[in-house]
Order: structure tokens, then C-alpha cells, then sequence
């Protein structure tokens, strides 16, 4: 049987790992392929590395780090931050990324997910997408989380893989870094008119945060976190335990 | 050596780290004479199976690779390479593969329902003949990396392993020489480690 992914993620800025919470107040923490050794040794199912440099030099430091961290880790790496055209797809996939990761690009430009689906596969497309809600509905933010777009969120995330999105990135805002558990009500509305895998990221808190989320929402393949993994809070090899305990199918 | 087949298709850096990992030489090549100097050969692919067999033919290597998988030579195909060693393929239409192994490739949907496509994540290896040498260091159970939506099927008697989505899909399939893995070894953890370590060590003409 497939399993139920665990993915931590890391936000890489000049060449280190940085957690926002709340997508404000960044600080830094270790060295990227370092911790992506860490983690796949550790259990971690795939990796995500975003890219948050907005600098030319940040981005040349960045798939070096990519590209250290292929030569080195051998599990599924999904990259994103700074994806805007089939040839920043081109630019990671050449550094041993598996799948990329669109979020404001395919905002700015909706033909992005299309074009990279035809040439690199619907597997190779991630569509993540940042939601908060605003007076009860649903709307995708842009710019890490600051800027209302207008677009409601389950629409856009239908019409996302409709052209070629092969998996969803689900973050809320809402419960990102408020550790209080996933967004449970956002994810099952996700989940209702998708049919491709959907990765739950935002309010993990503890390895119980995760069971719940499995248990309620079948539906869910993956569950995406930073901070506490990269702080200890939760371990991925006792979370493995916990799930399996619990009936959830995890590779161990 | 090991000859890594490039035809044009897929990005084949984190395959080539692979071997690096295990301290096994390999390399990417289209070139005839390294290809026929190689120990073993990998063929690898992604994307759409008629393209793929459309660049692989158009290399022109494809009378090389008939011709060293005739010496014997140990040849592993991995993802939409190891699709492309069947009869052919019914995705976006008709299309003929190498005809090395008997079986067509169909739509995961066709046999399971109710599951999300592309069947992509860790699943677990069922062995349908004991351990075959490729799975000489792994065991039964052990989950590997699947990104496919669609599967090896009518494979008369060549499958060594099985996956579990919705049915059982073709995971690993094997004739003498000619091998197939549908998931990535070159993704899959210490456990497709342990399977291009076994594959490393099969020499040509001495395979069951």
C-alpha cells in the first residue's frame, strides 16, 4: 500500500536554512545539504527546498546547494521560490530536482503550469498555493503570503490541474506557525475536487498534529513541516512510529 | 562500467550521482563504443512513451542496445525505460517498443479505481519469484519511489515484483539479462541504493 508522506521543508536564503513564522521575522539555521542528509537518514519521504533569495547571487548559491544536495541524497526533491518560466523549471531540474514547485509564477502567468506540464510531465508540476481566508472565503495570497490576489482558492487550484498540476501544495495561512494543528476544514474542501496528491503544509505543532490529519482526511498524501523538525519538536522516526500505531501507512 | 543511455530524455544527474554514491563507475553516453565497452547498460526514461521511443530510435542506438543484450550484457531499465522494453504501449494512442519483453503498457486507471493518478509516493515490493539477484540486498516489504500512471501488464512470466495501488501493478520484472524496474531506484533511499549495488554486480552471460 502507498504510504503517507512526511516532508520537511527548507527555506534556503543566501546558501542557509531560514523558518519564517508567519512568513515574517526570518531567522537562520543550518547548512541545507546538511540537513537534507540529516533528514533523509532520518526517515523524511522527500524534501522540499525553497528558494527565497531574490538576489542573482543568491539564486547561483542556491543550485550550487541544490545540486550538492542531489549528489548526496537520494530521495524525491521538490524545489520552489523563484519559479517563473519553463526555464527556471529547466534550471533546478538540471540540479537533480524530481519536481518544481509553482506559486506566484503561475499567478503572474496562468500558461506557466501548462507549458512545464507539456515538457516535464504533470508528475514534475507542483502547484502550491498560499490560502487565508477573508470574510469565510477561500483566497490565494501572493508574495509569501502578503498580498491578496482576489482569486478564490478552490476555483484556482481546480483550474491549476486542470492544466497539468500533478500535485497540490496546500498552505494555510491561517494556522502556519500557530502550531495548533493543520487546516483541516481548508484541506477537505481541497481534496473534494482534486483527484491528484494533496500535501497538507501550515499548524503542525506536534506528531499528534499529523495522526489527526491522516485519520480525518484520507484524502491527504503528505504532510509538509519546517520548524519542528528542524528544531526537534517532532522526530520524523518516532512520527513514523505514532502513525503506524495508528493504522497509517508509513515507510519505516 | 556502467553505461547510462542518454537519448534525450529526462535529466539523468541524480541517476549518474547514484552509482557515484555506491562507488561504482557510470556514465552518461550515446556514444556506440562506450556503450559496447560497458559492463552493464541502464536505460533510462520519463516523460511520454512515444516520445521517448521515438528519441531512442532516432539516436539510432537501438541496434547497438539489441545487439549487446544479445551478448548477454546485463541491461536495466528504469521508469518509462523499462516500459519501452515491452511490446508496446496504448498511452496517447498506439506505439511500439523494443519488443524485448512480452507485456503491454495500459492506463493504471484501467485496473484500479478509486486512485489518484499519477500513482506517485512509496509503496512496498512484493516479490512474485523469491528474490531475484537484483534484490539480492533488499527485502520483501522494503518501499521504493513510484511516479507512473501507467504500468507494464500481459507480462506473461517476467514479473519479479508487485505493487499494491487499488491492484497489483508491475514493480520490477526480469528475463535472463533483461531487466526493468517501473519506481527509481535512484530515489528510493538506501533501499534502491542496495538494488544498483546488485545490478553492479551482474556480469555479462551470468544471470540466471
Amino acid at each position: 500500500m502507498i504510504t503517507k508522506r512526511i516532508i520537511p521543508c527548507l527555506d534556503v536564503r543566501n546558501g542557509q536554512v531560514v523558518k519564517g513564522v508567519n512568513f515574517e521575522g526570518l531567522r537562520e539555521i543550518s547548512s541545507p545539504v546538511e540537513l537534507a542528509k540529516y533528514y533523509s537518514r532520518c526517515g523524511a519521504d522527500e524534501l522540499v527546498f525553497y528558494d527565497i533569495t531574490a538576489s542573482s547571487d543568491g539564486r547561483k548559491l542556491f543550485t550550487d546547494i541544490l545540486c550538492e544536495t542531489a549528489r548526496n541524497v537520494f530521495i524525491p526533491l521538490t524545489v520552489g521560490g523563484g519559479i517563473n518560466t519553463v526555464e527556471d523549471f529547466d534550471r533546478v531540474l538540471k540540479c537533480g530536482a524530481d519536481k518544481v514547485s509553482v506559486n506566484s509564477g503561475a499567478i503572474r502567468n496562468p500558461n506557466l503550469i501548462k507549458e512545464a506540464a507539456k515538457l516535464y510531465g504533470d508528475q514534475c508540476v507542483v502547484l502550491s498555493v498560499d490560502v487565508k481566508r477573508v470574510d469565510g472565503v477561500f483566497r490565494v495570497f501572493a508574495k509569501g503570503g502578503r498580498e491578496n490576489t482576489g482569486l478564490e482558492a478552490i476555483e484556482w487550484i481546480k483550474r491549476g490541474v486542470e492544466n497539468g498540476a500533478g500535485e497540490i501544495v496546500l498552505n494555510s495561512i491561517d494556522t502556519d506557525g500557530v502550531k495548533q494543528g493543520f487546516d483541516l476544514e481548508m484541506l477537505e474542501a481541497v481534496c473534494a475536487v482534486v483527484n491528484v496528491p494533496v500535501i497538507a503544509s501550515g499548524g503542525a505543532g506536534k506528531t499528534e498534529d499529523f495522526i489527526t490529519l491522516f485519520k480525518a482526511l484520507p484524502g491527504v498524501d503528505a504532510g509538509l513541516a519546517a520548524s519542528i523538525f528542524h528544531f526537534g519538536e517532532v522526530s520524523i522516526a518516532e512520527l513514523k512510529k505514532e502513525m503506524r500505531k495508528n493504522g497509517i501507512s508509513a515507510r519505516i | 562500467m556502467t553505461a547510462i543511455i542518454d537519448y534525450g530524455v529526462g535529466n539523468l544527474f541524480s541517476l549518474v550521482s547514484s552509482f557515484g554514491r555506491i562507488g561504482e563507475e557510470a556514465q552518461i553516453t550515446a556514444d556506440k563504443e562506450i556503450i559496447e565497452k560497458a559492463d552493464r547498460i541502464i536505460l533510462p526514461g520519463v516523460g511520454a512513451f512515444c516520445d521517448a521511443a521515438e528519441k531512442l530510435r532516432n539516436s539510432g542506438l537501438v541496434p547497438v542496445l539489441m545487439n549487446e543484450i544479445k551478448k548477454g550484457k546485463p541491461v536495466l531499465g528504469i521508469c518509462l525505460g523499462m516500459q519501452l522494453l515491452f511490446e508496446k504501449s496504448y498511452e496517447y494512442g498506439e506505439h511500439e517498443g523494443l519488443s524485448l519483453l512480452k507485456g503491454v503498457i495500459k492506463p493504471i486507471s484501467a485496473v484500479a479505481e478509486n486512485v489518484k493518478i499519477p500513482h506517485m509516493g512509496w509503496n512496498s515490493l512484493s516479490f512474485t519469484k523469491g528474490a531475484h539477484p537484483l534484490f539480492k540486498y533488499i527485502k520483501e516489504g522494503d518501499y521504493v519511489y513510484f511516479v507512473h500512471s501507467f504500468f507494464a501488464s500481459d507480462c506473461d512470466d517476467s514479473v519479479i515484483a508487485e505493487t499494491d495501488y487499488g491492484a497489483p501493478l508491475t514493480a520490477a520484472c526480469a528475463q535472463k539479462n533483461i531487466m526493468g524496474c517501473q519506481f527509481h531506484p535512484e530515489k528510493s533511499g538506501e533501499v534502491g541504493l542496495n538494488i544498483l549495488r546488485a545490478f553492479c554486480e551482474m556480469k555479462e552471460g551470468a544471470i540466471c
